[in-house]
């Protein structure tokens, strides 16, 4: 391949300067806002979560309603782990993602048929069949009551040192940060693949891609096991870092409030799971300061005008006020 | 037994009036509306107002619920569902959960957020027993009577589907709107209509069945599930699909709360995997859509 071609070609899969700054600057936060740590720490594992749900459905163009499932699963499994088998955060987190992943394989074959409508329809059924089943064996989960007493140990780095949790959640921060850094590198090299560039001319036409020789089913199957992991670790660092696991994390609203925040960041570009959970996170916080109890009337109120503008158009300020620019 | 297979039917029954406006505006403009439940809430909502702060007779609550709601889709649809139409499902499904965060959100301001109480007529709240041991019969006036608005509900418009202009005009704009719109129907007054009966139809839905669904602010989001179920499982091209699979799920549902109550909709939402992932286009779905 002669020079110019291979640059062109690699030319998207480059670090550019304003992602480094950014990064950068996402580093720098819980440094200087440090009183605020509790909320970074929100932040990143929504977008972690955010970050999952858009290789699925930025990516591959698989909607999905239940995404909560695999949150869920992590969080329910890294706080199982931490309190009957060993406290360590790392391996917790790596139990949390693993059976984030296995659930994912396990229903990857519900969603490689069907139409949009019976994807959403299975989905939303296998998030409410996990919540069923959490309320169901209460005396493991702890039901509705939560699951209590989830005690982490410290994070243990070789050659670094160890770090206990603190009450102001600023090593949970970094911790959580630090993930999400790792999932974020791990992405951008996966979406820039040749798997990653396969992917999304599957969301664009399923049957060229299956007329040119490649499996449309085992990329599907791959591709939502590794979203379901990643979603896996979300729920672990949730539940690591607040100690609590509850039924919450499985309810339908994790599944719709984490696709609007990655429908307000922008879906098939991995910053916008990112700034997205940024976005939503500060949205919450300053509308609940207005209003704490009716706060979803605005963001429905939001949601609702975003969806006639045009969600795409949210960036581009200039194609407002021009009618019909889709 | 029988009490228990009674009291599915009944509740199976509902849930087709309540998802058949689903059905339809899915069929129709293939859009996907999770707000529904919006509309069988405000029907539900109107039929207490009126009662309990008008004292309004039930009777003739059920036709203003009716009329409100349907009135109510129809503005909705003209103003904020049109432009919907031709944009992706993602959107689609966007914009309905936000309306239904709106519309729990504005219910629970203005209704409050605990659980109404709906105060049955004296003759509805009767109860015929037939038959004893494990065949016993117990039929409750309310749930007879819901079964009969029902029946004759599901009679008349398939009546109505079938037999008159309109319902074929309908049958045409959902067969191919731009063939329809090209013999010159005027598909958008068709789509308009349809939409506005379907809101009526949930909203009476609600209203009906205020007693035994239970009226609270996050009544849209609770049997949202249900809806959709209904017309994935029973298709959107006829009306015995969703009625079959509303029974199918009403008498599931019951029997499964009455026989494991801590298991809760873990029934439901097993038999609905296991049905889409036998039948993915739904299980009387003509072969494969367009």
């Amino acid at each position: 391949m002669s020079g110019a071609a291979q640059r062109a070609l690699l030319a998207p899969a480059r670090w550019r300067a304003w992602e480094l700054a950014a990064w950068a600057l996402l580093w720098a936060v819980p440094v200087v806002f440090g009183q605020h740590a509790a909320l970074v720490n929100e932040i990143a594992i929504l977008a972690l979560f955010a970050l999952s749900l858009d290789l699925i459905l930025g990516y591959a163009g698989i909607v999905s309603l239940g995404h909560a499932a695999f949150f869920g699963v992590g969080a329910y499994g890294a706080a199982l782990f931490a309190k009957h088998v060993w406290a360590d955060p790392l391996v917790g987190l790596a139990v949390g993602t693993a059976l984030g992943g296995l659930l994912g394989l396990a229903t990857s074959p519900m969603i490689v048929r069907g139409t949009d409508l019976t994807r959403l329809m299975v989905t939303l059924g296998v998030a409410g069949v996990l919540l069923e089943l959490a309320n169901k064996f209460d005396g493991l989960t702890g039901g509705a009551d939560g699951l209590q007493g989830v005690v982490m140990g410290p994070i243990v780095l070789p050659f670094v040192g160890r770090f206990d949790f603190d009450l102001g959640a600023r090593v949970a921060s970094f911790y959580s940060l630090a993930v999400l850094f790792a999932a974020f590198v791990l992405l951008r090299r996966v979406v820039h693949s040749p798997f990653g560039v396969s992917l999304q001319a599957l969301r664009d036409n399923r049957l060229r891609l299956a007329a040119i020789g490649l499996s449309v089913n085992a990329r599907l199957t791959a591709v939502y096991t590794l979203s379901a992991a990643l979603a896996g670790a979300a729920g672990a660092l949730l539940a690591q870092t607040t100690g609590f696991a509850s039924l919450d994390v499985l309810e339908f609203h994790r599944s719709a409030d984490v696709m609007l925040a990655l429908v307000i960041g922008g879906a098939g570009w991995l910053w916008g799971g990112l700034v997205g959970a940024v976005a939503f996170k500060l949205l919450h916080d300053l509308v609940s300061s207005v209003t704490a109890q009716y706060w979803t009337f605005w963001i429905g109120g939001f949601l609702v005008l975003l969806m006639l503008v045009g969600r795409d158009r949210l960036f581009r300020p200039w194609t407002w006020w021009r009618r019909g620019a889709r | 037994m029988l009490t228990l297979l009674f009291d599915g039917i009944a509740y199976g029954m509902l849930l087709f009036v309540l998802a058949l406006g689903l059905a339809v505006t899915m069929g129709l403009m293939n859009f996907i509306n999770l707000a529904h439940g919006a509309f069988a809430m405000a029907g539900g909502y109107i039929l207490i107002v009126l009662m309990q702060r008008a004292g309004w007779p039930f009777l003739a609550c059920l036709p203003a619920a009716f009329v409100l709601t349907a009135a109510a889709g129809a503005l909705l649809e003209r103003t904020i569902y049109r432009p919907m139409y031709g944009k992706p499902h993602l959107d689609q499904v966007l914009f309905s959960i936000g309306l239904s965060f709106m519309a729990v959100a504005a219910v629970d301001f203005t209704m409050g957020s605990s659980p109404q109480v709906v105060q049955l007529p004296a003759w509805l709240r009767g109860r015929f027993e037939f038959g004893s041991g494990p065949w016993a019969l117990g039929m409750g006036a309310y749930r007879l009577f819901i079964i009969a608005c029902c029946v004759a509900l599901a009679l008349a418009l398939q009546a109505v589907l079938t037999r008159t202009r309109f319902g074929s005009r309908l049958r045409a704009a959902v067969d191919d709107p731009r063939v329809a719109a090209g013999l010159g129907l005027p598909v958008d007054r068709i789509f308009l209509l349809t939409f506005a009966v379907g809101s009526g139809l949930a909203g009476l839905g609600g209203a009906l069945g205020a007693d035994i669904l239970g009226m609270e602010p996050t009544f849209p989001l609770k049997y949202m599930v249900y809806f959709l179920i209904v017309c994935a499982v029973g298709g959107t091209s006829s009306i015995t699909g969703p009625l079959l699979a509303a029974l199918v799920l009403g008498i599931a549902d019951v029997m499964g709360k009455y026989h494991v109550p801590k298991l809760g909709a873990f029934i439901v939402y097993v038999l609905m995997i296991g049905l889409l992932l036998w039948r993915p286009q739904g299980l009387f779905s003509r072969e494969a859509g367009r």
